[in-house]
């Protein structure tokens, strides 16, 4: 990426061959990464990143169905870029479903199905989730979006797909979707860059305004270098490491879940390889994650808001933990860099840190 | 471990706390930076300010400014979201209290069981033995009682002792006031020395959550969200043998001794003597009515001394802004209710607000009252 800077500093969009050059070599990124998700260059759209592929694909498919159906259903526990465009449209009085999952975080399709009316345009259900990394069952999803198409309606189905690639194994024709979001830095590529795929036939219009880049689907000079390297990193994901990824935190689980007051969120299995998402009963996760952050541990509770405090996870509400309950859970997401050793230590760590906050805690208890 | 422990630094964004990070880290020690989110100021939409509003806690300027601070300081940063206790242990007992017609303290609450309280338990949890604010007051040990004492600050205009009289001996132990030996400027000074960004930045109001020091609108605001009707708490203005002299819009609008908003036309100037809840009736009566040469003191903590057995003379502060007035603490059957007789009536003795009591600048303890 770093030669690509330096050597391919044309505008794709120029005629010129510095210009012409690059786009050889965006075309050539976009190949590669649309082959590794079962699609075609055509149908698959740069972006700047998973929030931005969201956006496209739920305001952009339903500008391109301007004034016709008026409903759509989504889940409870989608990433904001996706709640915050469905309730961007409530506002522009549009019926949105959202369906709650159970209590491992999974959406029942037969809940989608329910869910379904003859006015629904849009489906919109996360592969997997980013905070307690439960895989969705998005085939059997789209096999009664299908359905319905088959029956006449206009309906698509979009999902998710930023915490799912390089994770779980991926064919888009195979999975069924029209629309499907993913992020570059997910797979260790530089921030900045994502993409969405959009299923031939599937219309879409782009929600930014300007010149007709990528097929009139997305205004703007295409990130070049970020192309380039987006198709290393897919180059670059083997087919081992998620195997390898859910041993070592399954050995990080099993030790952990050994102490007292410790649960699991989210399901054993159907579960990215990577996550972990643990409830420290009678903990506060903030001052666990700091406490692991100052021993140079990097671990998120549920997702950050704009002032970097945090919020109780949505989704484990959603999922039905108390505030307390969300408020004490810790979310541990594990990559390519770990070794079994720092799992170990970061065991160790753990556990040596909840022990102390305990011990805290019931100091404080007894002063009042 | 053999580093030595951190101090954890409460800092608001402001000048006060972001000096006391930079001078504890200039002296050498380990410093961890942390900022509570309180209150989401965007929760009660009609209580938005006007754009270029700053300074109040919590906003987003306020904590971008304390990640800042620490960055240009050079230390760990973390903000903490304590919001719900916030809400329970702070701005519920405080509308609760207007209700029941007290005029609360909701700085001194927050003190008691949130920065006192739930920052330390965080600052457990980064392995600080020692929490730091930029709180202005003194605090010293004293080898003869074995006690924590706390002083006024230096700066009398800015001194806080008066919102921080409930803390207990365990917690003093582990707080430190860097600030409580000089004065404001000297502050303002030590922020430019240390090239900290927040040097020219306004002193933040008295109430935090509340915008523009309007706590009225704040109540109405909170019930409309909580679906209460504002309304109901209407009623009547009375005198004291109860002759009715015009209606009121919600008796939190009062306080004790206020003349402004009754709306009255009469010969001479009405104050409030007292909110009634039961009736929600607010009785008005003329200045003289408003002397009290007692109260009680429920609550009592003793901060500085150990329960004194014998009446003590002491000066006693009954609002943040009043003079200590001389008086005698008469200690009652309950150990933990005093009364307060002055040397002189004071005027508007404010159910909900604190008694103070002092011994020159040390602080000898406090209570509610009632």
């Amino acid at each position: 990426m770093i030669a690509a800077l330096r050597e391919v500093y044309g505008n794709p969009s120029s005629t010129h061959s510095q210009g012409q050059a690059a786009r050889q070599r965006l075309e050539a990124a976009r190949r590669t990464i649309a082959e590794a998700l079962g699609a075609s260059s055509a149908e698959f759209v740069f972006t700047s990143g998973g929030t931005e592929s969201n956006n496209l694909a739920i305001l952009g498919i339903l500008r391109a169905l301007a004034g016709k159906p008026r409903h759509a259903i989504t889940t409870a526990i989608e990433h904001p870029s996706v709640l915050e465009c469905f309730r961007q449209l409530e506002r522009e009085a549009f019926e949105v479903s959202y369906l709650p999952p159970d209590r491992h975080g999974m959406i029942d399709p037969g809940a989608v199905a329910n869910a379904l009316q003859p006015q629904t345009a849009l489906v919109s259900v996360m592969h997997a989730n980013n905070e307690v990394g439960t895989v969705q069952r998005v085939a059997a999803i789209a096999a009664l979006v299908r359905e319905c198409r088959a029956a006449g309606q206009e309906i698509y189905l979009h999902s998710d797909g930023v915490q799912a690639l390089g994770k779980v194994g991926l064919d888009l024709d195979v999975l069924g979707v029209d629309l499907y979001s993913v992020s570059a830095h997910k797979i260790y590529a530089p921030k900045g860059v994502g993409g969405l795929y959009v299923r031939k036939g599937t219309p879409l219009h782009g929600i930014q305004l300007g010149g007709r880049h990528e097929r009139e689907r997305r205004a703007g000079t295409e990130n070049v270098p970020g192309a380039i390297a987006f198709a290393r990193a897919v180059e670059l994901c083997s087919a081992d490491e998620p195997i390898r990824c859910s041993t070592l935190r399954d050995r990080f689980e099993e030790r952990i879940l050994a102490i007292e007051g410790v649960e699991r969120n989210g399901p054993l299995a159907g579960r990215l390889p990577n996550t972990s998402n643990l409830l420290f009963h009678g903990i506060s996760g903030e001052a666990l994650l700091i406490a692991l952050d100052m021993q140079g541990m990097a671990v998120s509770t549920g997702s950050a808001c704009s002032s970097g405090s945090i919020e109780p996870s949505h989704v484990l509400l959603a999922m039905g933990r108390t505030v307390d309950e969300a408020r004490s859970s810790i979310r541990f997401s594990f990559g390519r860099y770990n070794s079994a050793e720092e799992i170990d230590r970061l065991a160790e760590v753990v556990i040596a840190c909840a022990g102390r906050l305990r011990k805290a805690k019931a100091r404080e208890v007894q002063l009042v | 471990m053999s580093e030595a422990a951190p101090i954890a630094v409460a800092m608001s964004g402001g000048v006060d706390s972001s000096v006391v990070a930079g001078l504890l880290h200039r002296q050498g020690n380990r410093v961890v930076g942390l900022t509570m989110q309180l209150w989401n100021q965007r929760r009660l939409p009609e209580l938005a300010p006007e754009e270029g509003v700053t300074g109040r806690c919590c906003s987003l300027d306020d904590v971008y400014d304390a990640r800042f601070v620490a960055s240009v300081i050079g230390i760990p940063y973390y903000v903490v979201n304590f919001e719900e206790r916030f809400e329970q242990q702070v701005v519920k007992p405080f509308v609760e209290d207007y209700l029941a017609g007290r005029t609360p303290i909701p700085c001194t609450l927050c003190n008691n069981f949130i920065k006192f309280d739930q920052f330390l338990e965080m600052a457990d949890g980064v392995g600080a033995d020692k929490i730091a604010t930029g709180h202005y007051a003194r605090l010293g040990f004293d080898d003869k009682t074995g006690r924590y004492q706390m002083r006024t600050s230096v700066d009398a205009g800015k001194d806080q002792t008066y919102f921080l009289f409930g803390l207990t001996q365990e917690q003093l132990a582990r707080t430190l006031f860097p600030l409580g030996g000089m004065v404001k400027t000297q502050v303002r000074d030590l922020a430019k020395e240390l090239r900290l960004p927040v040097a020219e930045k306004h002193d933040s109001q008295e109430i935090c959550f509340v915008p523009n020091g309007d706590y009225a609108a704040f109540i109405d605001a909170y019930f409309k969200e909580q679906g209460l009707d504002p309304a109901a708490t209407q009623g009547e203005i009375v005198d004291s043998e109860g002759k009715h002299l015009g209606r009121h819009s919600g008796a939190h609008h009062f306080t004790v001794g206020q003349r402004r908003g009754l709306r009255i036309a009469a010969g001479e100037p009405l104050y409030v003597i007292a909110t009634e809840p039961s009736s929600q009736r607010v009785i008005v009566g003329r200045n003289e009515q408003l002397m009290r040469s007692s109260l009680f003191a429920r609550e009592v903590n003793w901060l500085s001394i150990a329960p004194p057995a014998e009446p003590r003379r002491a000066r006693v502060k009954i609002r943040n802004k009043h003079v200590a007035a001389e008086a005698t603490l008469q200690p009652t059957s309950n150990p933990i209710r005093v009364e307060v007789r002055f040397d002189q009536p004071q005027r508007a003795v404010t159910p909900g607000q604190a008694a103070v009591f002092y011994d020159g600048d040390l602080v000898l303890g406090g209570g509610w009252i009632e």
